[in-house]
């Protein structure tokens, strides 16, 4: 199945999980699945209009999916989403 | 993919090396990958460090052993003691003292031959230009958004790049922002999360080597950069899981459509980060909520607990906060508090308390809403007990 690797900052949203798998066809399907799984999550990475923040990004593999097909981007058993927010910390 | 650094106004020749620093840079000299011509490249370039905390400790001590000629610290901070867990170029006899001082000291110790220059200043929309123009690229070790997206916006600006890390907990990112041919940092993330969101380290910790090995990748990236070596982060974003030790890389892209850096830009001149990150909105909202949240101080809490009053204490803290100090409240992480609220009684006067004050106040908040009307939010929370109650309880 596709795995959905879920960042630090968002584990406490989906039960101290760092990967959790989807089955799922398209990269929006596995988020929905995602977040219907763990519904905690879903305000850090939706609008209310169901639409991704801005400042999440996701990955299939290594690469954006804005620059593929977005969320009805096709994903297969082997691949792996990554959801990337941006962290700030340095100091 | 080499960049070419700015020429240096007034730089003149590569400075030749003296024998002390023939001896010094030995390991250098003798790789045909640095040799005497790279050694001469690190000895006039000049690096800007923003921040000398976490990812600056470890930047400005391996830049300053490698040689870089001009090294500059841009810092505002004193060293306390909760940055020694991570913080390697400050010292427990450093406490108190300025960054900058501390951080200059422990270089000067470390290579005589450099020249160092603090600035003792907050980046703002109005020095960071000025600041840049002096340096040929920028190392960005800060730990707040509004200040990455200025470092990226003047770094885009002036045509330097941006030698970007950060880290959160037991993750890292490190990457080179803001080359001609490269991707910014608006090109990865257009909008800042709204403020409250992603924790700090400071309210979400950080493991005390992440940002050693975030530092040190930015410094490697650094000197790639000067010595025109190898393949720089550039178009590349790492991630680091220090407790998976996984490294993985992520392509990055340059955004068309990038405000910034893209073919139709809108923005030219730096602008109000506080209010692009959402920062001034929030505190005004938390201002409105403390107004209506009822406060109790430490001082008033100890003489009504010593006069036995029944004072029920609401510790909204997780547990291995508890484990490090407690008042012997009943302990329910803010979290848990909607679904255990039955564990508490409204007819008791209840006082809610978390480390300094904030979390406590959305529980009381939450409380007040719920029906409690006999809740207290403790002012300070058990940071302020211990500073003026009770010097035993550790602070943390």
């Amino acid at each position: 199945m596709p795995k959905i690797t879920i960042p630090t900052p968002l584990r406490q949203y989906s039960g101290k999980q760092p990967t959790v798998e989807v089955k799922a066809g398209t990269v929006g399907k596995a988020l929905s699945g995602l977040v219907s799984t763990h519904p905690s999550l879903r305000r850090h990475l939706f609008l209310d209009d169901g639409k991704l923040r801005s400042f999440v990004n996701v990955y299939l593999n290594d690469e954006d999916i804005r620059y593929l097909q977005k969320e009805a981007t096709a994903v297969h058993e082997s691949d792996t989403i990554s959801i990337v927010p941006s962290i700030a910390g340095g100091r | 993919m080499p960049i070419t650094l700015q020429p240096k106004p007034g730089a003149g020749t590569p400075s030749a090396l003296s024998n002390d620093e023939i001896l010094r840079y030995s390991r250098h000299l003798i790789m045909p990958e640095v040799g005497m011509d790279g050694q001469q490249k690190l000895k006039a370039a000049r690096v800007l460090c923003i921040g000398a905390g976490g990812l600056g400790s470890p930047l400005a001590l391996y830049l300053g052993a490698a040689g870089v000629g001009t090294l500059g610290l841009v810092d505002f901070d004193v060293v306390d003691y909760t940055n020694l867990q991570r913080q390697i170029i400050h010292t427990t006899a450093d406490v108190g003292r300025k960054k900058l001082d501390s951080a200059a000291e422990k270089l000067k110790a470390i290579n005589p031959f450099l020249n160092i220059r603090t600035f003792e200043t907050r980046l703002t929309s109005e020095n960071a230009l000025e600041l840049f123009r002096d340096f040929d690229i920028i190392a960005d070790g800060t730990d707040n958004f509004p200040t990455r997206y200025l470092v990226n916006d003047a770094c885009v600006l002036t045509g330097k790049p941006n030698v970007y890390g950060s880290i959160f907990r037991f993750e890292g990112q490190a990457s080179v922002f803001a080359t001609e041919q490269g991707p910014c940092y608006r090109c990865l993330y257009p909008e800042p999360p709204p403020p409250g969101l992603v924790p700090s380290c400071a309210e979400g910790g950080v493991l005390g080597i992440l940002p050693g090995l975030i530092g040190v990748i930015q410094a490697t990236e650094v000197i790639k950069l000067i010595l025109g070596l190898g393949d720089p982060l550039i178009g590349r974003l790492l991630l680091v899981d220090a407790l998976g030790m996984k490294f993985r890389e992520l392509k990055l892209r340059k955004n068309p459509d990038c405000p910034v850096c893209g073919t139709h830009r809108t923005i030219t001149k730096l602008i109000d980060y506080n209010e692009f990150c959402g920062i001034r909105g929030e505190e005004k909202r938390e201002e409105k909520v403390d107004a209506a949240i009822p406060e109790m101080q430490v001082e008033e809490l100890k003489r009504r607990l010593d006069a036995g009053e029944d004072l029920f204490i609401l510790d909204v803290r997780e547990p291995h906060e508890y484990q490090i100090c407690n008042l012997g409240g009943h302990l329910i992480p803010l979290n848990d508090l909607p679904k255990r609220v039955n564990e508490l009684d409204s007819s008791r006067e209840i006082v809610a308390h978390c480390k300094m004050g904030g979390r406590s106040a959305k529980a009381v908040q939450f409380l007040r809403q719920a029906g409690f009307t006999k809740v207290h939010n403790l002012a300070g929370g058990i940071t302020a007990w211990a500073d003026r109650v009770d010097r035993k309880v550790p602070k943390y």
